[in-house]
């Protein structure tokens, strides 16, 4: 017996699940960047899943866009991590929760 | 035997994916969300796609969690205090969304279980190095340059947003040098 598609989509949905969790109950930003990351990855597994069993290349191009967008979130979020640290002293979130610096 | 595999690695990747929720220390989370992505990556191995999971392996694993873990390590991130949540019902709406969201995957399993997908007759080479290159480079290459575009764009904004003395350091002290 080979894994199903649904076995792939319903790990991908876990993680997902997960990831969300993580976003509404942590406080830390750097937790929720993670949870974020983990997000991502989860539709990254369905991308692939569609893409191997259905034998065509667009989804491995899109798990290729998604993980060069996820390397960009990463090097601007993380500045903005920096700078809100430098001006509040603070990762956690309730301490920034208004916009301005 | 793929059973197994597929057994293995994905209860590796929930494991290490609940271990980064539940962790209080950001660099522990770090250290899970790493092994997240190597089972993720041994997955897409099981799934045909060699070139995916170097790239995995390489940017997530590689490049994106050393940029984290440095982020946390230069800032000095203690553990999360055991503070009491200004909004205390958080956590029952988080566990009860998430319920929502399991059940919804659960239906919709269910009602695919009916009409069974059986994998396309096409080429084999799928998930190599040299077809998704042709593909990045012919048919898809307008999206190939505008994502060249969003990171010139990160760069930028990435260093204007880091730099001392820059947009948003509102510090006068820090302005000064």
């Amino acid at each position: 017996m080979e894994p199903q598609l649904s076995w792939y989509l319903a790990l991908s949905a876990v993680l997902f699940t997960i990831g969300v969790t993580g976003v509404i109950i942590k406080r830390n930003v750097i937790s929720m960047f993670m949870c974020i990351e983990l997000m991502l990855n989860s539709v990254n597994l369905t991308f692939v899943a569609f893409a191997s069993f259905f034998q065509d290349v667009t989804g491995q191009l899109f798990v290729f866009i998604v993980m060069t967008v996820a390397a960009a979130e990463a090097a601007v979020g993380l500045g903005i991590i920096i700078a809100i640290f430098r001006n509040r002293e603070s990762l956690d979130v309730d301490d920034a929760s208004i916009l301005k610096l | 035997m793929l059973v197994l595999l597929f057994i293995l690695f994905a209860g590796m990747a929930i494991g290490c994916a609940l271990a980064v929720v539940a962790q209080r220390n950001p660099l522990y989370s770090a250290i899970s969300l790493i092994g997240v992505f190597i089972s993720l990556a041994c997955l897409y191995v099981m799934l045909a796609a060699p070139f995916i999971a170097a790239v995995q392996v390489i940017v997530y694993a590689g490049a994106i969690m050393v940029l984290v873990v440095f982020v946390i390590m230069l800032l000095n991130v203690e553990e999360e205090a055991h503070r009491r949540p200004r909004l205390k019902f958080l956590l029952p709406v988080a566990i009860a969304l998430s319920a929502v969201l399991i059940a919804e995957v659960a239906f919709i399993l269910v009602s695919v279980q009916e009409s069974r997908i059986t994998p396309a007759s096409g080429s084999a080479d799928v998930g190599l190095t040299q077809s998704i290159g042709s593909a990045l480079f012919t048919r898809y290459l307008l999206p190939f340059e505008i994502t060249s575009i969003l990171l010139l764009m990160a760069i930028v904004g990435a260093m204007t947003l880091a730099r001392r003395g820059g947009l948003l350091s509102g510090n006068d002290k820090t302005r000064r040098d």
